[in-house]
């Protein structure tokens, strides 16, 4: 049986001059309106992309996978958003398998009433959703060095945004009482090795999350499913997934994960503690390491973020870092999330260089590899937020510098 | 006057009691077996104890595949040596040359190792492996016996080499 509209449709065509004309270049048309059409794939309750495309996550080299990384596909990237099932991973002791009807919360310490929360409980609260990127400290970590990775993946790719949603820890902990002796907060994760990071109470109570939702559905359990941690513009080890207890405190707990790892080396010898914040960086996506460019027109495009707020200008260099444009900054722009510049560009097929440098709202301008090495030296491994720049070649392959 | 101390009153009961009721109030056996957290300070140290000689036999036991028989390092980064390498073009942070605290050794042995089966370790045992890592770092004798009193005393030796976040460095 033929579908009534597209029996109307032809006659319609059929009737109009337009219809005319695409008869005309009936010979380029697509093979499938030809002959008899097979039926598409039924309707399916949980959807998957097309088996055409083939972004991946990036695994790292580790003995270990429990213990181990994975990096978002940038280069692949497209708008604002990463897909959950492309957002990085950092896990310390492998992702738990974690039934939410067993799940708890506890708050305890330095407050008036110790609470248990049930992910049942914490779901009846109100909650808010907030698109926020997410960055572990370590990315691009490799910039530091002579050898800067090849691709936007590998250099920058421990970086993800979602749209998160979750209670406001400060309704929490005001229902807990929160005491004035509180200057800290210890959260613990229901992982293997029970990961715990301290966080000022200052910043728990201004807008950090106990998020249970991303993308419009229930946190991945590589996410922290049931319940994490979410704090927003600080470094992904903060942020503490399948979170199971949080106690308030005079002082920070000085763990494993404040004190040997996530600290800056300088080179006077002394190291940084709590370098929470992920300070403004931008990143060239399109085109990016391991493309193959035509000579004529090409958007370049990209990602800026800063977790001091909104980005407020992105500048693009072609001819590495001689001139610079304004790159135009899409809409919704939104604090500490990512945002996506674009700018148009003829290439001539002649050799270039592609950089970003992106101004966030406190009027931080991200600094180049050079500034950052003369203050911290080569072995601060944290935290590099250094310009990154991809040479075209004349034959159109695009490589790091 | 008695009446306004009376509303006062009523008002900062209203301004802290819980707004939602949600959650219910956890017992304190329940927070005790929840909550382990060693700090700097010694709160939370569990009672119990160990020293190098025990310390050195476990290690063997459930250690020294990854982290090397005397801590030198292995599929695991070294936990000792390094000391006076942190200002080098080769800085070697270990145990004994970076780690500011000696709790967060008890602490992250006691939470997460050994790597495939953390949480397996006693109180004793974690005590006794903590004194042998650090009698291996040259920071206590070979007859150190670790407790929740001593533990917290011993001084790491670079103890002094942490700086606050002094960023936006860059201008």
């Amino acid at each position: 049986m033929i579908p009534i509209h597209r029996i109307r449709r032809r006659q319609w065509l059929g009737a109009t001059a337009l219809g005319a004309a695409l008869s005309a270049c009936k010979q380029n048309a697509p093979v499938a309106d030809e002959g008899p059409r097979l039926l598409g794939a039924t309707v399916r309750p949980y959807g998957e992309r097309s088996e055409f495309e083939t972004a991946k996550r990036l695994l790292a080299n580790d003995r270990y996978l429990e213990e181990s990384q994975t990096r978002t596909p940038l280069g692949e990237s497209v708008g604002i958003l990463t897909p959950s099932s492309l957002h990085y991973e950092r896990h310390h002791s492998g992702v738990p398998r974690i039934d939410p009807a067993q799940h708890r919360l506890l708050i305890h310490g330095l407050v008036d009433r110790p609470l248990v929360f049930t992910v049942e409980d914490i779901r009846r609260l109100p909650s808010v959703s907030r698109i926020y990127f997410l960055e572990c400290s370590g990315n691009s970590g490799s910039e530091w060095g002579a050898r800067p990775a090849a691709t936007a993946q590998q250099s920058h790719g421990l970086a993800s945004c979602s749209e998160w949603t979750g209670v406001p820890l400060s309704l929490l902990l005001a229902e807990a009482g929160i005491q004035k002796s509180a200057q800290w907060l210890i959260a613990e994760g229901a992982d293997a090795c029970k990961m715990v990071r301290s966080l000022p109470v200052s910043k728990g109570m201004d807008d950090v999350l106990v998020a249970w939702g991303q993308n419009g559905e229930p946190l991945r359990p590589e996410q922290g499913y049931p319940l994490r941690l979410f704090v927003p513009g600080w470094e992904g080890n903060v942020n503490v997934k399948w979170l199971r207890r949080i106690e308030a405190s005079d002082q920070p707990a000085m763990a494993r994960d404040e004190t040997s790892k996530y600290t800056d080396l300088m080179p006077d010898g002394t190291a940084r503690i709590f370098t929470f914040i992920m300070e403004a960086k931008s990143l060239v996506t399109y085109p990016s390491g391991g493309d193959k460019l035509k000579p004529g027109f090409c958007e370049i495009s990209g990602l800026a973020w800063s977790g001091r707020g909104l980005i407020r200008r992105v500048e693009v260099s072609t001819d590495a870092g001689r001139t610079w444009k304004d790159a135009s900054l899409q809409e919704p722009r939104l604090p500490r999330a990512f945002t996506r510049f674009r700018l148009p560009w003829n290439w001539d097929g002649s050799e270039a260089q592609l950089q970003s440098r992106c101004t966030d709202e406190t009027g931080y301008v991200q600094p180049s590899n050079q500034q950052l090495t003369v203050l911290r030296g080569l072995a601060s491994t944290y935290h590099y937020n250094g310009i990154k720049a991809w040479k075209v070649a004349a034959d159109g392959s695009v490589t790091h510098v | 006057m008695y009446r306004l101390v009376l509303l006062l009153w009523a008002l900062a009961a209203v301004a802290q009691s819980p707004k939602y009721g949600v959650g219910r109030t956890p017992t304190p056996d329940e927070i005790h077996q929840w909550s382990f957290s060693a700090r700097p300070d010694g709160k939370g140290l569990p009672a119990g104890s160990g020293s190098v000689a025990p310390g050195k036999e476990i290690f063997t036991n459930r250690c020294s595949k990854c982290h090397g028989s005397a801590g030198q390092g292995g599929d695991a980064a070294p936990l000792v040596g390094g000391r006076g390498t942190l200002n080098t073009a080769k800085p070697l942070k270990t145990v004994e040359s970076y780690w500011p605290y000696a709790t967060t050794v008890f602490d992250y042995v006691k939470r997460a190792m050994p790597f495939n089966q953390p949480g397996t370790l006693t109180d004793d045992q974690v005590y006794a492996v903590t004194a042998y890592v650090l009698f291996l770092g040259r920071i206590v004798p070979e007859n150190a016996v670790l407790d929740a009193r001593s533990l917290p005393k011993i001084r790491m030796p670079n103890r002094d080499g942490f700086v606050p976040d002094p960023r936006p460095d860059v201008r």
